[in-house]
This record gives C-alpha cells, sequence and structure tokens, in this order.
C-alpha cells in the first residue's frame, strides 16, 4: 500500500510543476467561472437562479401533519422557490406531471397524521399500532433538479417528523419505567407529548432552519455553474491523468516501475490513485477558490467533501477506460477532450439537463458531471449527505464498474509490451 | 566464481518475428561480460527477458538461483537495470528521483537518505542534485539513469547500452563507473554495439547478431576465430560511393572481406601493407578518393565481419 501511495503523490507532485497542466485545470475553470458570473449577471447583482418550481399538493391526510406540510409549502418561505397547487386527486396530479405541467406532485395519503400520532386509546397498544403510510412524491424526469429540491424538502420534513415520533415513544416508556407516569396517565401524557412534537415540528419544519435562513434557499447560479465548470475540467483531468500511464510506458519509467520490486497492482493502483488525487486536488481548489471569492455557496461541507469523493471516483473511472482503450497518449488527449466536451453539454455543464428532450436526459446518466452537478445543486439549496444517496451511489458504481472494464482490457493488452 | 546468471535456451518470439533465437550463456559473480551486437540484434529484449518485463517464449534463466519465469519477484531483488532510453522524471530533481526509485526498491527513512547521497557523490551530482532533471545535459541525465540502477546495490547491474548519443567526455565517465562498480563487487552485464566498449570493459564477449548468439568467450578467444588478420579501412569522401569500391576489391589477391559503410570500406586482409598499394591503385582508377586509411590488427569489429560478413555499424 504504501508504494501504491508513493506513485500517487509522485503523480500529484509533478501534476502542480506542469504548468501547461495547471493553466487548462485551475486557471481555465476558474475564468469560465468568472465569465459565466458575468454573463448570467452574477456579478452584476441580477438573480436568475431557479425560482417558482410548479408543485402539486395532494392532502388526503387533511389533519395536523399533513397540512403542516402543505402549509409548509405553501409557506413565506418558499414562495420565491415553488409555485405550489392544491388538488384533491392524485391521478389528476400523476397526470400533470406526466404532461411536463409540474416537477413533482406530493401525495400526502390518507391516516399520515395517524402512522405517527396514534389515536386516542391506541397510543400504547402495540397490536393497534396503524401501519406506517409514506408520503409519495411522484417526479418529472424531465425536471431532475426542481424534483431533487422538493424530494428534498419532504424528505426533511419526514425526516424530522420521525424523530419527533420516535423521541416520544422513548420518553414516555422512559416516564414509565421510572414511575413518574403511571400507566393510567400515559396515554394522555403521550398524546400530549405528540401533539407538542406535531407543533414543534410545525415550527422546525421550515428550510428557515434548515438553510439558515431564506435568502439560503435562493438558489445562486453560481453554485450551479461553478460546480458545473468544474466538474467539465475534471474530465479533462483524468485524461490528463490517463495520459500519464502511457506516457510513462512510452517515456521508460512505466517498464521501470515493472522491473522494480514492485507489484502490477501496486503500479496500476498508485496511477489510479494519482489520477484521484489530482482530480480531488482540483476541484477541492476550484471549490475553495470560488468560496473565498466568489462566496458560492456550496452547502453542507461534508456532503460536498463525499461528493467530490464520488465525483472524482467516478471521472477517474472514465479516465482510466479511455486510457485502456488508448495506444498513445496523444489518443488519451483526443479521446478525453471529445469526451469532455461531450460530457459537459450532456451531463448539464452549461444548460441544465431540465432544458433537454427525455432521451438526452437519459443519456446524461452516463456522465459524472450529470450526478455530480445533482448532487452539488442538492446540497447548494440547504441538502445533506443523507439526501445525497443517489448521486453518490450512481458515481461510485460507475467508477467501479468502469474501473473494472478498464482493469480487464489492461490485463489483456498487458501495462507494458509482453 | 559461482554463475550468478544461467541462461538456457532462451527466446522471444512476436507473431511474425523471432527477437530472440533461444540463447545459452552464463555469467560468472564478478564479471563484466558484455553482449556485443548491431542495432536490432536481441540485446534489448534479452536484457528485457532476464530483466522479467518481458516473458519469454521459451526458455528460462536463473539469477541469483531465481528463475525468471517462476520466481521474478525475487530476480527483481538481485538485479539492477539500466535501461537503453533515460527512464526519469523529468520535471523531478535528480535527488527526487533517487529518492523516487529508492522507495520503490523499498528503501526508506535514513538508509534512503544515505544511500541517495551516497550515489549522488559516485555520478558526480552532488552539486546539481536539486535541479529538475529536464535542465540536465543529456550526458548528466545518463548518469542519473545508472544511478537509479544503483540504488539498492544489485548483485547482477544490467546496462543496455548506456552510452548511444552523448558526448565522449560522459562516455568516459561512464565507462570508469562501469569499471569502479567492478572493483568493488558488481557484476555487470552491458550491452553495446561499440566494440571498443565490450574490448575495453568485458572479460567475456558474447556476439548477438539476428537474435542468435553467434560468438562466445574472452577477447582473445573470439580475435583468434578470425585468424592472424588485419583489418584495413578507407574513409572515403561523403559524396563517393564506398560499396562500389567493396565490390571491386572483393576477390582480389589476399583480400578476404570487403565491406562498406556509410562513408568506409573495410577490408579483412592477413597482411595489410601488401594491399595498401593495390587497393589505393584500385580507388584511383574508379575515382574514388580516400580521406584516410586505419590498419587494425585483430579485433572484435573484424570477429564480427568474419562471422556475418557485415560490419558492426550495417
Amino acid at each position: 500500500m504504501t508504494k501504491l501511495f508513493l506513485i500517487g503523490i509522485k503523480d500529484l507532485k509533478l501534476m502542480f510543476r506542469d504548468r501547461a497542466a495547471l493553466t487548462f485545470m485551475l486557471l481555465a475553470p476558474f475564468l469560465l467561472t468568472i465569465a459565466m458570473g458575468f454573463v448570467t449577471g452574477r456579478f452584476s447583482g441580477g438573480s436568475t437562479g431557479i425560482s417558482d418550481i410548479p408543485v402539486i399538493i395532494v392532502n388526503l391526510d387533511k389533519k395536523d401533519l399533513g397540512n403542516e406540510l402543505e402549509n409548509l409549502f405553501f409557506s413565506e418561505d418558499l414562495s420565491d422557490l415553488m409555485e405550489p397547487t392544491a388538488s384533491d386527486s392524485p391521478e389528476t396530479a400523476r397526470q400533470l406531471i406526466e404532461s411536463d405541467q409540474a416537477s413533482a406532485a406530493i401525495i400526502i395519503p390518507d391516516g399520515f397524521t395517524e402512522s405517527i400520532i396514534p389515536a386516542e386509546g391506541t397510543m400504547l397498544d402495540q397490536t393497534t399500532q396503524p401501519e406506517a403510510v409514506q408520503i409519495e412524491v411522484y417526479t418529472n424526469p424531465s425536471s431532475p433538479t426542481s424534483a431533487g429540491i422538493v424530494k428534498a424538502i419532504v424528505d426533511e420534513f419526514v425526516s424530522r417528523v420521525e424523530e419527533g415520533r420516535m423521541s416520544g415513544m422513548t420518553s414516555i416508556v422512559g416516564l414509565m419505567q421510572s414511575g413518574l407516569v403511571n400507566p393510567q396517565n400515559a396515554e394522555s401524557e403521550a398524546q400530549s407529548l405528540f401533539q407538542n412534537v406535531g407543533e414543534t415540528e410545525s415550527t422546525a419544519i421550515t428550510l428557515t432552519k434548515n438553510t439558515e435562513g431564506a435568502d439560503a434557499v435562493d438558489f445562486d447560479l453560481l453554485s450551479y455553474f461553478a460546480p458545473g465548470i468544474a466538474l467539465m475540467f475534471l474530465m479533462y483531468t483524468v485524461s490528463y491523468g490517463g495520459r500519464s500511464i502511457l506516457a510513462e510506458r512510452s517515456g521508460g519509467t512505466l517498464p521501470r516501475l515493472m522491473i522494480s520490486p514492485t507489484q502490477t497492482f501496486q503500479v496500476l493502483g498508485g496511477k489510479v490513485l494519482g489520477i484521484f488525487f489530482m482530480g480531488v486536488a482540483q476541484v477541492g481548489i476550484l471549490i475553495l477558490a470560488s468560496t473565498i471569492l466568489f462566496q458560492v455557496n456550496w452547502g453542507n461541507p461534508i456532503g460536498i467533501t463525499v461528493l467530490i469523493l464520488a465525483a472524482v471516483f467516478g471521472a477517474t473511472g472514465w479516465g482510466m477506460l479511455i486510457t485502456a482503450f488508448a495506444r498513445t497518449p496523444a489518443q488519451v488527449a483526443t479521446t478525453g477532450t471529445v469526451i469532455m466536451l461531450i460530457f459537459s453539454i450532456l451531463g448539464g455543464s452549461f444548460i441544465s439537463i431540465e432544458n433537454f428532450p427525455p432521451l438526452m436526459q437519459t443519456l446524461s446518466k452516463i456522465t459524472p458531471i450529470a450526478w455530480g452537478l445533482d448532487g452539488f445543486t442538492t446540497l447548494a439549496l440547504g441538502g445533506t449527505l443523507k439526501n445525497l444517496t443517489e448521486p453518490i451511489s450512481a458515481l461510485l458504481i460507475m467508477g467501479a464498474v468502469l474501473f473494472g472494464v478498464a482493469v480487464v482490457i489492461f490485463n489483456r493488452n498487458g501495462l507494458v509490451q509482453k | 566464481m559461482p554463475n550468478i546468471l544461467e541462461v538456457k535456451d532462451l527466446a522471444k518470439s512476436y507473431s511474425d518475428f523471432n527477437a530472440v533465437k533461444g540463447i545459452t550463456f552464463d555469467i560468472k559473480e564478478g564479471e563484466i561480460f558484455s553482449l556485443l551486437g548491431p542495432n536490432g540484434a536481441g540485446k534489448t529484449t534479452t536484457i528485457s527477458m532476464l530483466s522479467t518485463l518481458y516473458t519469454p517464449t521459451s526458455g528460462d534463466a536463473t539469477i541469483g538461483g531465481h528463475s525468471i519465469s517462476k520466481d521474478p519477484m525475487a530476480v527483481k531483488q538481485v538485479i539492477g537495470v539500466v535501461p537503453q532510453d533515460l527512464a526519469l522524471y523529468e520535471d523531478l530533481t535528480a535527488k527526487e528521483n533517487l529518492i523516487f526509485w529508492g522507495q520503490m526498491y523499498g528503501l526508506s527513512g535514513k538508509a534512503l537518505n544515505a544511500r541517495v547521497d551516497e550515489v549522488l557523490e559516485q555520478i558526480g551530482l552532488v552539486d546539481k542534485a536539486n535541479n529538475r532533471v529536464k535542465t540536465y545535459s543529456g550526458g548528466m541525465k545518463r548518469r542519473v539513469n545508472i544511478g537509479v540502477g544503483l540504488l539498492h546495490k544489485p548483485r547482477l547491474l544490467f546496462m543496455d547500452e548506456p552510452t548511444v548519443g552523448i558526448d565522449p567526455q560522459s562516455r568516459r565517465a561512464i565507462l570508469d563507473t562501469v569499471k569502479d562498480l567492478n572493483k568493488q563487487g558488481m557484476t555487470v552485464l552491458y550491452t553495446t554495439h561499440y566494440m571498443e566498449e565490450a574490448a575495453e570493459l568485458s572479460n567475456r564477449v558474447g556476439i548477438i547478431d539476428h537474435g542468435e548468439l553467434i560468438a562466445l568467450g574472452t577477447q582473445d578467444e573470439l580475435t583468434k576465430q578470425v585468424g592472424q588478420t588485419d583489418t584495413l579501412i578507407l574513409h572515403v569522401d561523403e559524396n563517393e560511393d564506398p560499396q562500389a569500391l567493396a565490390e571491386s576489391l572483393k576477390g582480389e589477391p589476399d583480400i578476404l572481406e570487403a565491406t562498406a559503410t556509410e562513408h568506409e570500406v573495410s577490408i579483412i586482409t592477413p597482411q595489410a601493407e601488401n594491399i595498401l598499394a593495390s587497393v589505393v591503385s584500385k580507388a584511383n582508377e574508379r575515382g574514388i578518393k580516400i580521406r584516410s586509411i586505419d590498419i587494425r590488427e585483430p579485433n572484435l569489429e573484424a570477429v564480427f565481419l568474419h562471422l556475418t560478413g557485415r560490419a558492426l555499424r550495417d
């Protein structure tokens, strides 16, 4: 493992000494981000963020929690971001989504509140506990970002309600066990606690609390373009890293590594790690710079860190695949540049994929840029790591599959001529 | 001395080309053994197989008792390799290169630093140790290339044409380094197409051509194969045709072989003085201007010419 890291660190060091590469990896995306900032009016005070997301609320519950969720979407806090419409029919709501007239429909089922706050007389009776019912978020695949925002808000609401329910149950059982509440009074105490939970959540479930103020919810367009451009140039970086494998092969250092008492997996793994380090360094620096210089709000730092690692892993898989098929460093450079451009358009670096036809939206899923942007957008809108399950999983699977294919090809062709 | 290297029927074939055709030889501990042959003879392929980079098509070799096919990792610990082409990171300094490659050979900490300093001393680059390799002259880069091969004090050092394309001063320094290393007990397998280098350095020489080992022995043993012959070398003007002169000399009395290279005609003869006049006369007849004439006593060049009918630099 030590050699693996040493090879990776060596590659990182070489990258930082390659002025041409640094220009392309750091300066170019930085300048492009500035340009996009001016074009979109971000630096001149204009506000062109995502807003007025059309969402249909179908509240079949009509009780405390269902009403709370409905009210949340109609609240002042979300008035800029959401354009909610109430409906009584799930079918109508779904049809509106399918006809592309809304980004998402939230269907709150009948009995939702009772599944969380049981009816009087059934509170402590395990046999009569109602089955948990779930809120359905019916999303429009042609508006993944907007739908993702709606889903993130609902997830947050459900999460807080669930936390409140669990803590309420735990408190009552604890009070009964300690003798502070006798079983006869437990029912009324529990009802009171759950009501409080509902009330507490009513005020707690707001985006204000989640994103530190309503302003944070306003989507900063640079929070979209900055990662879009960073991810685009990440594709360049991974192809640069892949190119270094073939450059080392033709330059003689790769055969020299293979002659040293170093295992093939250490050499290949070290090179992959080098690409990974380069990608993380590049995206990390760009994020840091845009945070400091442009005050871009990237969102939850833990989520950002994990997302960067996953996005770089996914992109590294592509870098390895391109390298495995190529025979010369020049081929990697050419192919890498073409793929960078195609992926950046397809992945939504410049134009949100929500504006693409369905086929292109589906195709965009093969790019780490689309998944990465999905995650960065979610974070910029106040999401946290738990909202990133889908993009992170997709990126990790993408990286693992592509890396596996690349290894098979490398094994078949040999890292050096055999 | 025991054999440190034993090669048995080692061969390497590609789809339509036999690069090495079943060669057999051994090297004793403490020797300098040269593989002498023209470009494309199979020297680098042989070194690549012995250093476990290429898998032999057939045959095997043992180095320090370890089979290159069955136990390559053990072989890698015994050998050091100085490849023909520079294999360095030009954006790293000489010191950084040596540290990195030392780490790849399992060195670390104080032992690594001490060894890097020793090697820098040995290759004469202490003062320039912290300059990036890309700023070095060709000769300096060659020295770093050699230094990398020495870091882990290998018992057997493979040097694949280490003096190609460098100035005479650096070449001299490299040859002296090889001799010094050998004096310190290191066994060296040296490949070259320069007869003079093989002659100066080697205890024994193997002559390789078209993937076959065509002669093997000490210099004396090899030169005896061509008998007591001289080599007469005519240097002609650049615009002359040495090939035509060589053809006209073939079959003349006392001329055993006559071959042409770019601006030279090499003639093997039992006594150079006896044919000098007739050769000059022949050149005059054809209007070929001779710039200078060398007479060489039996050497490895003559052996190669004798065995193959071609000059080493053909």
